[in-house]
């Protein structure tokens, strides 16, 4: 047996229990010494994970292959930013409590699990330990009604979506025979095997997985979870465990069900439809700036799932490529999100904006470049995620998603620049705070990365196609 | 024996015991308007379809791997209610209630 397979995954696993019993015996605050310990554990688990060996561990509960190293490095770097993110917001708001590095840890350890599964079980235990996680953090402002609130609404549906996801697991189990994912493959490889009891138990997993992805018709839990946790815990949540759970839906569709795509296709061409419908139209009349972003993230997963619903190589290339840009861009624009505070109080109107960049320009521009990458407007990064992820639709033949695509990211550009308009155009509301340094920070990494995407695309397009190769060959 | 007829309890049985009993609980997540303990007791009644399911998918095939799934599943309930119970215990310190209509500060 051959358990360095996993050396990344235990390392965090021991980090996070280290810090843990750091954070217990010291007597003064350790919310920053954690903070600091988790980013460095996740830099630490990132270099083992580049360095990994390729293969099948654990008696097949575990695989390392090449998709397995894109996701968890994706992965890795959206917890990262998400802990800094967290530095200055959660000791202003009073919820810097040595816990939240801690339970952003497990929850990262979940989600490493989640995409290196290889069979159901494996998978299900990583996608418990990031819910779990994410179920405490978003009410860990438990003196604020709101965070309690969406605490206890995404518990519920989480836990509701886990139990479909568990229901169609045992169907697929006793009509396969087996959990494993390449033995669930060897027997679909067979028509006749492939009986209406798997595909029964397929189509709960996908419902599953969509709660997770938040995609429509299962998005409900998604903007009063956006807008009732603390900003921080958002931002982490709209960034790594929306990569995880896409790069899981890629992996169990492509790979186990790979023989079922006729089946699983149309399944995924309504949901994403919907979602990216839902998400241009249902954004445009918000004033809450988390929740817009949360029908924001509802359409962007819709644009996301263009790409497996083509069924193909180059769709899920697009896929993985498309989800590299989200999660960077979407770091950028949340990191604009934490730094809203005017007088010492955090704001999350789309009006307190107006008027930024009178008073603060860089942070303006930033937020306008983040905007218009969004809305996929050439030579920003967005537009390229758009552009892979459509082109593969047209393709497969799937005309109509395409089409469909760029109209609804023709209505999604019109909150996304009213928010430029707000703040370029409108009468100033007075100045926000100064803004701390850690947001500062990843919101300049992740504005260059949007901006300069476009100069150098083939290491990322590269390793897309490297990760895609290792699930379908 | 004598007169009783032997009736066995077969593969379709379970699964359709199991069946019914997510169907509850799904009924009991989303019809339910008064109380948050009851969701929590329907989250258990599904991951308890499950268990069936599994268990007697396990023995029908003759396969331990359906019985070690229902051990983690087991395991990782009991650490989901108690995650659930604690938020609920926040909650309630905050609104003073758990009855379902009121849990929409946030509209949605």
């Amino acid at each position: 047996m051959n358990w360095t397979l996993a050396l990344p995954e235990l390392v965090l696993a021991l980090c996070g229990l280290a810090i843990l019993g750091v954070g217990v015996v010291q007597k003064c605050n350790a919310y920053y010494a954690c903070s600091m310990a988790a980013i460095g554990a996740f830099l630490l688990t990132a270099v083992l994970v580049l360095g990994a060996a390729e293969g099948t561990g654990y008696g097949g509960l575990v695989v390392s292959d090449a998709f397995s190293r894109f996701s968890r490095v994706l992965i890795l770097i959206g917890a990262a930013a998400g802990v800094t993110l967290s530095l200055d917001f959660n000791a202003k708001e009073g919820i810097d409590r040595f816990e939240f590095p801690v339970l952003l840890v497990f929850a990262t350890l979940g989600m490493l699990i989640m995409v290196s599964a290889n069979d159901l079980m494996s998978l299900y235990i990583g996608l418990e330990l990031l819910s779990l996680s994410l179920y405490v953090v978003a009410a860990f402002n438990r003196d604020d009604e709101r965070s309690a609130e969406a605490g206890l609404k995404y518990f519920v549906l989480g836990a509701l979506a886990s139990g479909l996801l568990l229901y169609g697991s045992s169907l697929v189990y006793g009509f396969a025979g087996t959990t494993n994912f390449d033995h669930i493959a060897d027997t679909l490889s067979d028509p006749a095997r492939a009986t209406p009891g798997v595909i029964v138990g397929m189509v709960f997993v996908i419902v599953g997985l969509a709660f997770k992805v938040s995609a429509v018709p299962f998005h409900m839990w998604t903007p009063d979870v956006y807008e009732g946790a603390p900003t921080p815990v958002t931002a982490f949540f709209a960034a790594a465990p929306k990569v995880a759970a896409i790069a899981l839906f890629a992996r169990v569709l492509g790979g186990p069900f790979g023989d079922l795509a006729g089946q699983w296709q149309q399944v995924i061409v309504v949901i994403s439809l919907l979602s990216m419908v839902l998400g241009a139209f249902a954004a445009i009349g918000q004033e809450n700036i988390k929740r817009l972003m949360a029908y924001s993230s509802i359409g962007h997963v819709g644009y996301a799932l263009v790409g497996l619903a083509a069924a193909s190589e180059a769709g899920l290339r697009g896929l993985l490529i498309y989800m590299a840009i989200y999660l960077l861009m979407n770091l950028g624009a949340f990191a604009v999100l934490v730094s809203m505070r005017r007088q010492g109080r955090a704001v999350e109107k789309v009006s307190d904006l107006a008027g930024l960049a009178k008073t603060d320009l860089s942070m303006a521009v930033w937020m306008a470049i983040f905007m218009f990458s969004m809305a996929g407007i050439p030579p920003l990064a967005g537009f390229f995620g758009k552009m892979f992820v459509f082109k593969a639709a047209i393709d497969s033949g799937l005309w109509t998603l395409a089409i469909v695509g760029v109209l609804s990211s023709v209505v999604s550009a019109f909150y996304y620049l009213r928010i430029v308009k707000v703040m370029f155009f409108d009468e100033s509301a007075g100045a926000l705070d100064a803004r701390p340094a850690s947001s500062a920070f990843v919101m300049a990494a992740s504005g260059l990365f949007t901006t300069l995407f476009f100069l150098y695309p083939a290491p990322l397009v590269a390793a897309a196609q490297a990760a895609v190769a290792s699930i379908l060959g | 024996m004598g007169g009783i007829t032997e009736m066995a309890v077969s593969l379709t049985h379970f699964l359709t015991v199991s069946a019914i009993l997510l169907v509850l609980g799904v009924f009991g997540i989303f019809l339910n308007r008064k109380n948050v303990i009851v969701i929590l007791m329907s989250v258990e009644l599904i991951l308890l379809a499950v268990n069936l399911n599994l268990v007697a998918f396990s023995g029908a095939l003759g396969d331990l791997t359906g019985q070690v799934f229902t051990m983690f599943i087991l395991t990782v309930a009991a650490a989901e209610a108690a995650i659930g119970l604690a938020i609920v215990v926040i909650y309630f310190r905050n609104r003073g209630t758990i009855e379902v209509e009121d849990i929409s500060t946030l509209k949605g």
